[in-house]
């Protein structure tokens, strides 16, 4: 490294921290607040030593529970709340130093923005060490917050510390991966998606060794980072020379990166982007199988990341009863939160919930593919063949439509699976849960209607209307009954009216007047979309010198490029919506006796 | 002759900006049209509704003998389209690009000519195998390009074509349209480039905030192949009575004298030899940009004509 290569980096790094400045706080807010929200209901909710020393023995005898949250350490609260958040508040923030390294570094060379900025007075290795920068602030910003609130809640000083300092080293261990594999891959896209992948793999690595038992692969949590966490054991002897683990994985990171970096020129990645074809095949042949080719690999990883989740959340219905009886008011809360009496099957059906929740979520983004497509003038060279503007809009709804049903079906079916296997009657859970799930299917697609007719009538909003309608429905279905909202107003959620399968009684009629409901929703935009311009906003187009009123010598010619094409700025209403989600949920979750278990 | 594109007093309005304020333009079959005009003038909003993504608010329009909101789906069958600003998907190749532009324009599950494509591919010099999200602007265009190229369509609707692309390949691109032109294709070539218009287009329509301020012939428009002197000269001289001289202004500077003026081209030489009697020290002689025939030409005629 030259003397000189740093220039600059402080005012880049204040550059990043002004374009985050509402990101960073939020994902800061979610790490601390997840795991303070997690401690502090285990301390009120486990007062006493026979209570936590019933949910440890049976959750030791449920290896999904362990697959998911982690190996039990101890028995004391704070070593419940390390279990229960320590490995998932470490994924949060590994996730978050991903996307910041990314954004900053590689992200910001493919927009052609560091181009811009390395002509000016920046030196070459500035921006990779700004993007760590902020990325290692956000990090020990919530070591030291959590150091701060864990003990407030009444958790040992020294537990608290190891499970924060555990936290932030994960988060820092994945800055420095993120570093690396910005240097490797050929786009933003593909770093981010190599260094999510040894995320994957960490977590999955963790996941076996903790959920094999004693005959198992215990060695594995040692592996990578997410298992570091465990091994610390905060609040159950602490081994403070853990930390030293993801403290050197970070520094050879990015030192690694900086090697790298001096190797490869900008723009490119280590990593060759490979060839493709150069003709299309037979399979490529009209907007149908276009939309199914942009669309497959998302729908591919929802579909994967539902299997496992829902396949491990079904399995860890069996002896849900004993966990939730070891205190008497989460018993209460569960109970009223399924409303049927039998605690596995209020537990499955609100697993449904939440997969028919999430595939709306899926459906809308779905959906708004073509609001992307038509925003980014990828839709005109469609539009200008031979096909009109209803296929063209079908196109990307049928994909949105299929997909919904399919995380449906395998939501069910694998919960179904996972359940059927531990308890008994796998058959027969798997078709229950199988139509369990696809009950969920028609009020999802009524939020992906709203989606739709919202892209048809009022496209500037389209993105903002449709997921306010899903967090809506999950501030609704989730926190509503919780803080005991009124039935009017949980009745604005298609999700409040499907029965909740599995255990309630099935009516067909609300099914069926929720899909006529997104039949004319989806309708009304599709039509909707006939008529409109396309590509162009209506409003938010500058205003141009009317040659009715010419100015002297009519020598003010508009010149700026291209303002035909109006691209909305779609980061800002999100961030409200996220914001305004989180604010939501704020109270519930402090609330002392609220369930956050297993949702949170 | 038939028209292939006729719009007449097309009118459309964004909100409270009006995009288009009564544009005509006339494309006719076989035909290279330029359709001229500075950034913002309206091209490609005109374009926009000649390929019904944009609905006209008033104004009458056929294209290729249909209504170009109406029938959309059907003329598009006949026309090939390169838009300005080409953006691709990043996870397709260029050559399945290519080939998709040419299914979707309902070529039914054939291809391109595959000889006529691979040679459009050498010519232009692309790549095909790499995916979209590596390309550069100009290779983008390309892309879009050897598409509209390859295909059969009786009009080429091309928005700034030739915006992104080297020297080099502007001048295979010139080869292809003329080349385009004796198949009898129809050619609306939309540019803010009047040289590219010279070189190429039979017919050109020039337009400025959503009107049409000329139409025709290059030849009908020979005010706009003059060009523009600017000389330091050591003695003064008058070109007062020089046929084919515009403009002309003659000023102390330094101690020689400076010489600006306009010229017909047929009356350079003149010129020249007068010039060069007079003692040249400097000379720059350039066509005038299509901003500066705004300035110079149209301004005070669109201000009349408002008046």
């Amino acid at each position: 490294m030259t003397t000189g290569s740093l220039t600059g980096t402080t005012a880049l790094a204040k550059l990043a921290l002004r374009r985050d400045r509402i990101m960073l706080p939020v994902w800061i807010y979610v790490v601390v607040i997840g795991v303070s929200a997690n401690a502090y209901a285990f301390v009120k909710l486990y007062t006493t030593a026979s209570s936590r020393a019933a949910l440890v023995a049976s959750a030791r005898g449920n290896p999904a529970l362990l697959f998911l949250y982690g190996r039990l350490n101890g028995t004391s609260a704070g070593a419940l709340a390390a279990w229960r958040y320590g490995v998932w508040g470490a994924l949060f923030a590994a996730l978050m130093s991903v996307f910041i390294v990314i954004r900053h570094s590689r992200a910001d060379e493919e927009a052609g923005r560091l181009e811009l900025i390395g002509s000016a007075r920046v030196g070459r290795q500035a921006p990779l060490v700004s993007a760590i920068g902020v990325a290692a602030l956000a990090n020990v910003v919530i070591a030291a917050v959590l150091c701060v609130v864990l003990p407030l809640l009444g958790l040992p000083a020294a537990g608290s510390a190891a499970l924060s300092l555990a936290i932030g080293t994960c988060g820092l261990a994945f800055t420095g991966i993120a570093a690396v594999t910005a240097q490797l891959a050929s786009g933003a896209r593909a770093a981010r998606g190599l260094a999510f992948g040894v995320l994957g793999v960490a977590f999955l690595a963790r996941a076996v060794g903790d959920s094999g038992g004693a005959g198992g692969q215990a060695w594995l949590t040692w592996v990578l980072p997410l298992g570091w966490t465990e091994e610390i054991r905060p609040f159950a002897g602490e081994r403070w020379w853990v930390l030293a683990l993801p403290l050197a994985l970070c520094a050879a990171g990015v030192g690694l990166a900086f090697a790298l970096a001096a190797h490869r020129d900008y723009g490119a990645g280590l990593l060759p982007d490979r060839p493709g074809r150069p003709f299309a095949s037979g399979l490529l042949r009209g907007p149908f199988s276009l939309a199914w080719r942009l669309q497959w690999g998302t729908l591919a990883g929802w579909a994967a990341g539902y299997a496992i989740l829902f396949a491990v959340c079904g399995a860890a219905g069996k002896g849900i009863g004993q966990l939730v009886g070891s205190s008497g008011a989460l018993e209460k809360e569960f109970t009223r939160l399924g409303g049927q009496a039998a605690i596995v099957n209020a537990y499955l059906a609100s697993l449904m919930l939440l997969a028919g929740l999430g595939a709306a979520g899926y459906a809308v983004s779905a959906t708004l593919r073509l609001r992307a497509e038509e925003t980014e003038g990828r839709a005109d060279p469609v539009l200008a063949g031979a096909v009109g503007r209803v296929r063209w809009g079908l196109s990307h709804v049928v994909v949105a439509v299929a997909g919904t049903a399919l995380l449906l079906a395998i939501a069910g079916v694998t919960a179904g699976l996972g359940y059927g296997l531990r308890a008994g009657g796998t058959g027969r859970w798997v078709s229950h849960m199988l139509g369990a799930g696809l009950a969920e299917l028609p009020a999802a697609l009524v939020i992906a209607g709203v989606a739709i007719a919202v892209f048809g009538l009022l496209p500037q909003v389209s993105a903002a209307v449709s997921w306010t309608a899903v967090g809506l429905a999950v501030a609704l279905n989730i926190f509503g009954q919780v803080i005991q909202l009124s039935h009017w107003v949980l009745d604005i959620s298609p999700f409040t009216h499907v029965p909740r399968l599995p255990g309630g009684t099935v009516s067909a009629s609300p099914l069926v007047w929720l899909s006529a409901l997104a039949v004319v929703l989806g309708g009304t935009g599709l039509a909707a979309l006939r008529r409109r311009d396309i590509g162009s906003a209506l409003s938010g187009f500058p205003a141009l010198p009317s040659p009715a009123f010419p100015v002297a010598g009519g020598a003010k010619i508009p010149s700026s490029a291209r303002r035909e094409r109006y691209v909305e700025t779609r980061t800002g209403p999100r961030t409200a919506l996220k914001l305004s989600v989180l604010l939501l949920v704020h109270p519930v979750l402090l609330r002392h006796d609220t369930p956050m278990w297993p949702f949170w | 002759m038939a028209n292939a594109i006729e719009a007449n007093g097309l009118r459309k309005r964004f909100g409270r900006a009006t995009a288009l304020d009564g544009l005509d333009l006339t494309v006719r079959d076989g035909e290279v049209h330029a359709f001229l005009g500075p950034n913002g003038a309206g091209k490609t909003t005109t374009i926009r509704i000649l390929l019904g993504l944009l609905r006209r608010d008033g104004g009458e329009v056929s294209l290729l003998g249909g209504d170009p909101w109406r029938d959309a789906t059907t003329l598009h069958s006949r026309l090939a389209y390169v838009p300005g600003d080409v953006t691709l998907w990043p996870g397709l190749t260029g050559g399945e690009i290519i080939d998709l532009l040419a299914r979707l324009r309902g070529r039914r599950g054939g291809t391109h000519d595959p000889k006529r494509r691979q040679e459009l591919i050498e010519r232009f010099d692309l790549d095909p195998s790499k995916k979209a999200r590596a390309y550069s602007k100009g290779n983008r265009q390309k892309v879009a390009l050897i598409a509209a190229l390859a295909s059969d369509a009786e009009l080429l609707i091309l928005d700034e074509p030739t915006s992104g692309l080297d020297p080099l390949m502007e001048a295979t691109f010139r080869e292809c349209v003329n080349a385009e032109r004796r198949e009898g294709r129809t050619v609306l070539l939309s540019s803010h480039i009047l040289a590219e218009a010279e070189a190429l287009a039979d017919r050109v329509t020039i337009i400025r905030a959503g009107r049409t301020v000329e139409t025709g012939t290059l030849a009908d428009m020979r005010h706009l192949t003059r060009t523009s002197v600017d000389a330091e000269l050591g003695r003064p001289i008058t070109l007062d009575g020089l046929p084919g001289v515009h403009d002309a202004a003659v000023e102390p500077s330094g101690d020689g004298f400076r010489l600006r003026c306009e010229v017909d081209n047929a009356a350079l030489n003149d010129v020249l030899s007068r010039l060069s009697a007079a003692g040249v020290r400097t000379l720059i002689c350039r066509p005038p940009t299509l901003e500066e025939l705004f300035l110079r030409h149209y301004s005070e005629r669109t201000v009349a004509t408002v008046q």
